[in-house]
């Protein structure tokens, strides 16, 4: 698309007259000046924010009183103190569970209600998997808080079918935390990779898998030949979302855990809001923003260029 | 082209921004880093005069003291009138500096305030002290409101903010559960209150209902009630207060860690505390799940109504018994240094410290032992209240001369950032009591120096 917009853009002024092109000019003034309140709106809550994050990562500041200048002094702290790269390593961790489990589980769920597509089951499974994707998150981490407390549910269930010697507060346990914080993000996101990679499966030409079951191809076949190579796009959307969402968590954990215990749930997102209101200690916090920035598009655009080189 | 052109233009025009931006600003934030807050001595008391005022106020929310103590000021005071904002302690902790920067209120309840003083956010309130006499008052109620104008360590130097009443910590203990164990008096040494743990978990109650979750580990409460059963309360004050040099990791703070350890591994707490937050522990109590609870007497007016007549109150008692120390510090309240009606919010707080029925809410509706002198009248609790038990330690306390700030108050950032996750790390076995105190300390360091 976007180079077909651009040839005929190159294309047109060869046969343009001269008068027409100075119209086109005053058009364009035109265009800027309805543009304009929205290009305010931008520059003032997204640019100048954005540019000012960077501008404080450069100094010492409480947010109140004077800031000396400190060069990358905060940014060699964020890759030098075990405490603010630990929360990257935790956010890492967090990928597996934001990303790895909706996606392949979404794969399988997507497959099998496709199968059953024609049912009235199909389309009560669709409805309760993206459930959780309209739940609040602040209410989805107060469910969960709830239903992993060391009397929840969960434990009440393996209690009841004898596994009460794993029974733990699994939130408040060292070795459990992440991965019980990652449970719940993955609830939260397995709806909506679900109904993404459901709609993509529509769009494949059923004759695909016809002529496959004419040449001999059973269901696994079907789906890693067909399937799968046909939702890339799809795919790479879903884990596009999922590894911001992992990278930039903030929300979940803020409720479920609060970084606890003992920083073991800690996220850069939690990090950057503890340094700015509770550390007072702005120019870390942005210089931890920005690193967060970085690491997110280093790890999202090349997904974008596979799932477009592919398309 | 076109498209290669609009993208190099985009790129200069996002550079020009940023460096027209930067060139602009320079660093941000002010540029004075002196104090120019001196108080100016006063000769008479101020009022709040006849015409009509309107204080405006930012008040914590879940509190109803100030609410009560407000309408019954414009009860007496008909010409002046309340602009309250509320919220979470949690969102005024964090708003505070930007809050009294931006919007400066006549009366706000307060967090720690070393970081507000040292950026000239808070009024000095040296010259209503003088005139109102509040210097006359027990220095250990105002000690830790006091500070070098500009920064420095607290306790003493100018006043720089208030309290409405002052809280004292201890141990509550349900009754009921008590009886069924045998305990008839309150322990008077740390001998005796291991004896009764023994005894409650013998008996398969909880020993001690405590909160370690989150972003506030409440282990801290025990442990500081260790550390003034082994030590003087002199030293930890000292350290709260940024004195120079001033350690947390003492001998006896070693031994109080240690002691904090040995409840642990014995089981006295719930297995899940790490994941209890406050409201759970407090859920807990109340529900008769709990021979103790360290908390403080802001719950005890809750207690008298959710459980009557079931709950008691002890200050902690030392290693050998005899004189007590435990956390102690006034609700406070400050006036920004903008404010607009300074005097009428002074007036304000020295009415709450002297006028009988304003000392009557602070006791009733607030549950804790009223400012002001040591001779002023004190209002009637029912016996046999928690509220009454509070106040006697309160008093005990006082005369012990056992007052502490808390050790989560030294800093700004030392609770969430350095005792939760260390206390949480000792629970789960992940940290050593020798360790944690280091860790906190090393953390310590690094902030006061910054």
């Amino acid at each position: 698309m976007a180079t077909l917009v651009a040839d005929r853009a190159e294309a047109r002024p060869r046969v343009a007259k001269p008068t027409r092109r100075g119209r086109r000019r005053g058009q364009s003034w035109v265009a800027w000046l309805f543009a304009a309140p929205a290009i305010a709106a931008y520059t003032l809550f997204v640019l100048v924010p954005m540019v000012r994050t960077v501008q404080y990562s450069f100094y010492e500041w409480d947010g109140i009183g004077p800031s000396p200048w400190v060069g990358f002094d905060n940014y060699v702290r964020v890759f030098t103190d075990p405490e603010l790269s630990g929360t990257i390593v935790n956010a890492f961790q967090l990928i597996v569970f934001f990303s790895g489990i909706p996606v392949l589980l979404g794969l399988a769920i997507a497959a099998t209600i496709r199968r059953i597509a024609t049912s009235r089951l199909a389309v009560v499974a669709r409805t309760v998997l993206f459930v959780p994707q309209v739940i609040p998150l602040v209410a989805a981490g107060i469910a969960w808080s709830w239903l992993l407390s060391s009397d929840g549910l969960v434990n009440q269930l393996l209690s009841a079918i004898g596994l009460g010697g794993v029974t733990r507060a699994w939130l408040g346990d060292f070795a459990t935390a992440l991965p019980a914080v990652g449970v719940i993000g993955a609830w939260v996101l397995l709806g909506l990779c679900t109904l993404l990679l459901l709609s993509g499966m529509s769009k494949i030409d059923p004759a695909l898998y016809e002529a496959a079951r004419l040449d001999g191809a059973g269901s696994m076949r079907e789906f890693f030949s067909i399937t799968v190579p046909g939702l890339r796009q799809e795919i790479g959307v879903c884990v596009t979302v999922t590894v911001i969402a992992a990278l930039a968590s903030f929300d979940i954990i803020y409720i479920a855990t609060q970084g606890g215990p003992g920083n073991t749930t800690m996220v850069p997102g939690l990090e950057i809001y503890y340094q700015a209101f509770v550390e007072r200690q702005v120019g870390v916090a942005s210089a931890l923003a920005v690193v967060l920035v970085v690491l997110v598009l280093v790890c999202v655009l090349p997904i974008q260029r596979l799932t477009r080189e592919s398309s | 082209m076109r498209r290669h052109i609009s993208h190099r233009r985009t790129a200069v025009g996002l550079v020009m921004l940023a460096a027209t931006l930067v060139a602009a600003c320079g660093g941000p934030g002010s540029d004075s880093a002196q104090s120019t807050d001196a108080a100016t001595a006063l000769t008479e008391k101020p009022t709040c005069g006849k015409e009509p005022v309107t204080l405006s106020a930012y008040f914590e929310t879940g509190f109803p003291i100030t609410k009560a103590l407000a309408d019954e000021f414009t009860r007496q005071f008909p010409n002046v009138t309340w602009d309250i904002r509320e919220d979470q302690f949690a969102v005024i902790t964090q708003n505070a500096p930007r809050v009294l920067a931006d919007d400066p209120p006549d009366l706000m309840r307060l967090p720690q305030v070393s970081e507000l003083v040292k950026d000239n956010l808070l009024k000095n309130l040296d010259g209503y002290a003088g005139v109102f006499g509040w210097d006359k008052w027990p220095a250990s109620q105002l000690e830790q409101l006091r500070m070098k104008p500009g920064g420095g360590p607290r306790g003493d130097g100018s006043l720089f903010a208030m309290g409405l009443n002052f809280s004292v910590t201890g141990v509550f203990y349900n009754k009921t559960l008590a009886e069924q164990i045998g305990m008839t008096a309150p322990p008077a040494t740390l001998a005796e209150f291991d004896a009764l743990l023994v005894k409650a978990k013998q008996a398969n109650i909880t020993p001690i209902a405590q909160f370690n979750g989150g972003a506030t580990g409440g282990f801290a409460f025990p442990l500081q009630n260790l550390m003034a059963a082994y030590g003087e309360p002199g030293p930890i004050n000292d350290w709260i207060f940024q004195k120079p040099d001033a350690t947390i990791d003492t001998a006896s703070n070693q031994k109080a860690a240690q002691h904090l350890q040995d409840w642990i591994k014995a089981g006295y707490f719930d297995q899940d505390a790490n994941a209890m937050d406050y409201a759970k522990m407090m859920g807990k109590f109340t529900a008769g799940d709990g021979l103790f609870m360290f908390n403080g007497d802001w719950e005890s007016g809750n207690l008298d109504k959710q459980m009557p007549g079931k709950v008691g109150f002890f200050p902690f008692p030392s290693e050998k018994g005899g004189t007590v120390a435990a956390m102690s510090a006034p609700l406070t309240f400050g006036i920004a240094a903008g404010a607009k009606h300074a005097d009428c919010a002074a007036f304000f707080l020295d009415w709450v410290a002297t006028n009988a029925d304003a000392r009557t809410i602070g006791v009733e509706v607030g549950g804790s032992h009223p400012m002001g002198p040591a001779d002023a009248p004190m209002p009637e609790v029912e016996q046999g209240t928690v509220t009454a038990e509070t106040l006697a330690a309160g008093a005990k306390i006082s005369q012990d001369n056992g007052a502490m700030d808390f050790i989560a108050n030294a800093t700004g950032a030392i609770y969430a950032k350095s005792w939760t996750p260390q206390l949480q790390k000792l629970f789960a076995g992940e940290q050593t009591p020798d360790g944690l105190l280091k860790a906190v300390q090393s953390d310590y360091e690094s902030q006061v120096g910054s």
